[in-house]
């Protein structure tokens, strides 16, 4: 049962060496296209650093697939909240995300107050809280502030959205 | 005594009521924000740059001084009432004060780091003021050649030094350096990695980019991984320490100090080295070598100092040159660079007034941490059992709002999404974030004075080792990226493993303390190895 938990943790490893491949092709493809005529004035041009950098991305890619092949694996991040005695549980992790996305569609639109108590709200729930009304309540206060505060405070006018001409 | 009488121009504008404000809501706020799990200094200087963009450079900065101390005292507090450091230059303090908590002292522990701590940064800021000043005349001697060797130097040593995988550091600066591309290309005005997008021509903000990988990455991380089991908190009365204390306590306060400064300064510092030699030299030198382990007051202070004495050391280059080495300096460094304030040999004469403010508000802001914290920190030990849903809520809730308020554009939010998830990724596989971050901020500056070195030699090569100091740059990034192997050799030809005699020998003693800072656990490993041996 182990061995089989540890292969497939080992294959997920996998997954960033070909990351650090794929950003390395990316940037080299995308400075290779670049068009530019020798300068004397600037001899290194725009291209030498992208090359230079993709290089060491699939260099980094080839070493580190080496190493997970090899049974190398990366320490996880310790914390004072984090417990890795358990997997990942992407039932809290995609909620979150989903909270977060929504506030990314709503913000232009609703405006702030509408897309900022959807955010907290969502995450709080996510998280595990199970008191829907005084999580409502927070959200709401905790928009409602924050786009005063930065509007009266700092100058700074969030989207008012939906809402306009109520705030 | 040009360094005096600027220094006390800085006391003047620092000390005016409304910048005293700023110095102490920034005091307020990083140790309230360094108290709470999982958010460290840096994270909280990057979560507040968006609201400081509308203060004036000055009270910003002084502010951020308040921060920066602040932050750093929060987190002791935390790893000694919970065991559980969250930064890891806390890892070593958490060693021996949470066994003297659990034995009912940690009234004094508390005491002995803020005390320590308050010293330690207090001689640490004179220090910097002394030396940032010769480091400058010293620096505006330098051209591009040396420039860019020294900044290819910090570089490669923060990621080889520091982390337990040089390889995972190197693949995490390479994603650094690729991001720091982004953008329009300042020379040639060609557009780099924008896909066609506009809205990247301009390059990733830096604000968005620090966020992102700090606070949103952590946030999605500490919630796949959440202890559902509450962490047992020791309760705290108000610290004090007796006359023993006092007398086993000052001298590793000292020792720390000198510890820590020296390696703050320094290209690859850190605060894990020094923390680490200090533990070590403290309990060679103890008189109660016997109480290491189970709660032995040395083994806080020294410590303690040590961490805050490295954390007004890394000033000195970030100030001086425009290098930083920590998170916390690379996040102020962004903030300078928001400003349209180059750090650099020209910050003192450009913006002296400045950071002379900063300075004078690093000394009060260290003041104002042992005036503020020693009474409040029962307050402080409440924060901790603050409901975690609404904790890293609240991170994500004042993340996006950070990012957002910057350009005020939704698609900053996909940025930082994006990037929030890689920052999870790097977590979970053990990638380091540090490298990352200097790469984006880093990045952009070196190409600049590549280009510029090789524009002074008409595009020949031999324009890079032009500047003696160039060359011995060179020697030292060959010895960095060479020393695996020689340490490897010496082993070899030394059977009896050296690392039973700690703090004899350097060669050995940075290598462990770079496992240290890869979390608690191997940490105690490390040092209980040290014991047996």
């Amino acid at each position: 049962m182990s061995s089989i938990a540890t292969g497939l943790k080992g294959r997920a490893e996998l997954g960033v060496a070909l990351l650090l491949g794929a950003v390395g092709v990316l940037v080299f493809l995308d400075a290779n296209g670049l068009v530019t005529p020798y300068s004397q004035s600037d001899p290194v041009g725009p291209k030498t650093v992208p090359f230079i950098v993709s290089g060491l991305l699939i260099v980094c890619a080839i070493l580190l697939a080496i190493n997970v092949l090899r049974g190398g694996k990366g320490e996880a991040e310790g914390g004072e909240d984090v417990d890795l005695a358990h997997p990942a549980d992407w039932k809290t992790v995609l909620p979150l995300a989903g909270a977060f996305i929504l506030n990314i569609l709503l913000i232009d639109w609703a405006g702030w107050v509408i897309s900022g108590t959807v955010l907290f709200w969502g995450s709080v729930l996510a998280l595990g809280s199970r008191r829907y009304i005084r999580d409502f309540l927070i959200s709401v206060a905790l928009a409602l502030l924050t786009f005063y505060g930065f509007y009266l405070g700092l100058g700074i006018a969030l989207p008012a959205g939906l809402l306009e001409g109520i705030l | 005594m040009d360094v005096w009488s600027s220094l006390m121009d800085g006391f003047a504008t620092a000390l005016t009521p409304m910048n005293l404000l700023f110095a102490v809501i920034g005091v307020l706020l990083g140790t309230a924000v360094g108290v709470l799990p999982g958010l460290g200094p840096a994270m909280t200087v990057a979560l507040l740059l968006p609201v400081t963009a509308a203060l004036e450079p000055t009270s910003a900065f002084i502010m951020f001084a308040g921060i920066y101390y602040g932050g750093m005292f929060g987190g002791s507090t935390t790893s000694i009432l919970l065991n559980t450091p969250g930064e890891s230059s806390s890892v070593v303090t958490a060693i021996e004060g949470n066994k003297m908590a659990k034995a009912g002292r940690a009234a004094q522990a508390l005491a002995t780091a803020a005390i320590g701590s308050f010293i330690a940064g207090t001689i640490g800021t004179a220090l910097l003021a002394v030396f940032a000043p010769i480091v400058v005349q010293f620096a505006v001697s330098l051209g591009a050649p040396s420039y860019f060797a020294i900044m290819v130097l910090a570089l490669l040593a923060v990621t080889a030094v520091l982390g337990s995988s040089r390889l995972r550091g190197f693949a995490s600066l390479a994603l650094g350096l690729a991001i720091g591309l982004v953008g329009i290309d300042s020379v040639t005005g060609q557009r780099r990695l924008t896909f066609g997008q506009p809205l990247l021509v301009d390059g990733l903000d830096i604000v968005v980019v620090a966020v992102a990988i700090f606070a949103v990455g952590e946030a999605l991380w500490v919630a796949a991984h959440l202890r559902r089991t509450p962490l047992h908190i020791i309760p705290v009365g108000r610290p004090w320490m007796g006359k023993k204390d006092w007398s086993r306590s000052w001298k590793p306060w000292l020792r720390g100090t000198a510890f820590g400064f020296p390696f703050g300064a320094l290209p690859a510092g850190g605060a894990e080295i020094p923390t680490f030699l200090s533990y070590v030299t403290e309990k060679r030198l103890s008189k109660h070598p016997e109480e290491f382990g189970k709660g032995a007051i040395e083994g806080v202070a020294g410590p303690e100092a040590a961490n805050n004495a490295a954390a007004a050391g890394t000033l000195t280059p970030m100030l001086a040159l425009g290098l930083p080495t920590n998170a916390t300096a690379a996040v102020m460094l962004a903030a300078f660079t928001s400003y349209g304030i180059q750090p650099g040999p020209q910050l003192f004469s450009s913006q002296g007034p400045l950071v002379w403010a900063l300075i004078a508000s690093l000394f009060i802001g260290n003041f104002l941490l042992l005036l503020i914290n020693l009474p409040l920190a029962p307050v402080w030990a409440k924060l901790l059992q603050l409901p975690r849903p609404y904790l890293y809520a609240g991170i994500l809730f004042f993340a996006t709002l950070g990012a957002y308020s910057v350009n005020l554009q939704a698609f900053d939010l996909v940025i930082l999404l994006i990037l929030g998830a890689l920052g999870f990724m790097m977590r979970r596989f053990g990638l380091p974030v540090l490298p990352l971050i200097l790469g984006v901020i880093l990045g952009p500056r070196i190409e600049g004075q590549l280009r510029k070195t090789l524009q002074l030699s008409a595009g020949d090569p031999a324009g890079l080792f032009s500047e003696p100091i160039a060359i011995v740059v060179y020697i030292i990034v060959a010895i960095i990226l060479a020393w695996p192997f020689i340490f490897k050799l010496i082993r070899r030809n030394r059977p009896v493993p050296a690392t039973s005699i700690p703090g004899n020998s350097g060669a050995t003693v940075p290598r462990e303390a770079g496992g240290v800072s890869h979390g608690s656990h191997r940490a105690d490993g490390t040092v209980d190895g040290d014991g047996d041996g």
